[in-house]
């Protein structure tokens, strides 16, 4: 393996600052270890014993971009639209879902692995697409994705319309009322506060730093590098223990690769689905229908000046000018 | 003023009018639809209306539609510029349009850019040509109205008369 371990990962860090301070340009040295490429992260399903500590690192480095909605919400209109509410004591500890304060959390898969019962424990979070919906189609510019492969939304702009959460293969982005921009638009018209999920810690991997949870893990779950290079090992890894891997075509292509001993249908079976608890189903390219329409949309001025000559060329066989007298 | 028959310069010209009229009100529709607020109103659950909360299809709408447009405006602009130039000449009502059409068209190239897998601009100039897409067709909408209320037109003879779009 290259650059992937977290020693390999900090040694690359190193390198590129001393670099960028030799030739006096500093820059993140996250990005120059990804020389240029995306980074993406190797999960190994098989070495995670779920002790959390992965998602108390995350809550850790996090907490301050954590919403402190304001009390009481806003009405809303109409009264359909319901306030999400994680900001009590109770349910900002919430740790077995995905939730506007837990941005990672793990889900479990009891099946059999060589004939033998056992229980997958799984860290979940944003896959972190290469092309993700989120940034996509979101109509306010509040998501988008960043050079180094992390999507992420940004909670001064976010409105909360969960438009990013239902375009989300995954409904990954978890919504927190009573926070954000729309409290100064219109609160009771438009909005409903701010969506959260997993930045992969970006203000650290804009230091060269590592992601919260890949740093705390006591068994290296999680490897980070150049995607070229995880995609790489992930197959190295699937090839050596006959696995399985999920996220490297999954909506295109994304940013999270899992290796698994078992089918990822066995564990999609087993685990725990829901709002919240993302699903581990093949995923079709959302944004393809999008790109192939691209092509269209480049044809599209060379048909209609195809057709136009065609027309006045016809005009002239059959003897009429084009712009003949008006009738 | 001297002249204001309104006439029909080619015989397609009914279709190419009522093309242009449908295609834009289908585009602010699905270009509408990209804000969450189909659902929040209610007007998704309208019989027959419930598509415009499905936000990949009125996304892919929006892109289909976007292409008949450009083709659309590309055979007029290249019939006008082979042809009808020799014996018409675009009223102001019309350049104002042209250049919303042109406005709307640039920013939403930015924006089908941006979707482009590798692609993305700060969010400054994302929300610019988010802002400026809709505004620009807003104000195109609002020329249109006066258009067919005060019967402006896009072409008048050279010589005399106006001529119907």
């Amino acid at each position: 393996m290259t650059s992937m371990s977290r020693r390999s990962f900090l040694k690359g860090g190193l390198a590129a600052a001393c670099a960028a301070c030799a030739s006096q340009l500093p820059k993140p040295a996250g990005a120059a270890v990804a020389g240029g490429q995306e980074l993406a992260t190797l999960i190994d399903i098989r070495r995670c014993i779920g002790c959390e500590a992965c998602v108390e690192a995350c809550r850790d480095a996090n907490s301050e971009k954590y919403p402190e909605p304001e009390h009481p919400f806003p009405e809303m209109f109409p009264a359909r639209v319901k306030a999400s509410d994680w900001s009590g004591d109770e349910t900002r500890e919430v740790r077995d879902r995905l939730t506007p304060y837990n941005w990672l959390f793990i889900q479990d898969a009891t099946v059999m692995v060589n004939g033998e019962e056992t229980t997958l424990t799984i860290p979940r979070r944003c896959m972190h697409c290469q092309n993700p919906p989120c940034a996509n189609l979101c109509p306010w510019g509040a998501a988008r994705k960043l050079k180094n492969g992390i999507a992420l939304i940004d909670a001064d702009l976010c409105l909360g319309g969960k438009k990013c959460q239902v375009v989300c293969p995954w409904c990954i982005p978890q919504r927190q009322t009573g926070v954000g921009l729309y409290l100064d638009l219109l609160p009771r018209f438009a909005g409903n506060g701010v969506m959260y999920k997993c930045d992969r810690c970006h203000q650290l991997v804009e230091k060269g730093e590592l992601p919260a949870c890949i740093e705390a893990c006591p068994e290296g779950v999680q490897t980070i590098g150049p995607r070229e290079e995880i995609v790489r090992e992930a197959h190295r890894l699937a090839e050596r223990i006959g696995g399985y891997i999920y996220g490297e075509t999954e909506n295109g292509g994304t940013n999270t690769l899992y290796v698994s001993p078992v089918p990822f249908e066995e564990i999609e079976r087993a685990i725990e689905t829901g709002p919240g608890r993302p699903h581990l189903q093949p995923v079709e390219d959302r944004m393809a229908k999008a790109e192939n329409l691209t092509t269209a949309m480049l044809i599209a001025p060379v048909a209609g000046v195809a057709a136009a000559v065609g027309r006045i060329a016809k005009g002239l066989k059959s003897g009429q000018d084009t712009a003949g007298d008006p009738r | 003023m001297k002249n204001t028959t309104r006439v029909a310069v080619l015989p397609e010209q009914p279709v190419l009018a009522a093309s242009y009229r449908v295609l834009l009100f289908a585009m602010a529709l699905t270009g509408v639809a990209q804000m969450p607020i189909f659902k929040r109103y209610y007007i998704a659950d309208i019989p027959g209306l419930g598509w415009l909360a499905k936000y990949y299809l009125t996304h892919a709408l929006h892109y289909l539609g976007a292409s008949l447009l450009l083709v659309l405006v590309a055979y007029c602009m290249a019939v006008y510029l082979l042809s009808l130039r020799k014996r018409y000449v675009l009223t102001g009502s019309a350049l104002v349009r042209i250049a919303l059409l042109g406005a709307i068209v640039v920013t939403g190239g930015f924006r089908v850019l941006k979707n482009l897998p590798g692609i993305s601009f700060s969010p400054g100039f994302t929300q610019f040509i988010d802002i400026a897409h809709l505004s620009f067709m807003m104000l195109l909408f609002l020329v249109g109205a006066a258009a067919v209320l005060l019967r402006w037109t896009w072409l008048a003879d050279r010589n005399a008369a106006r001529i119907e779009a």
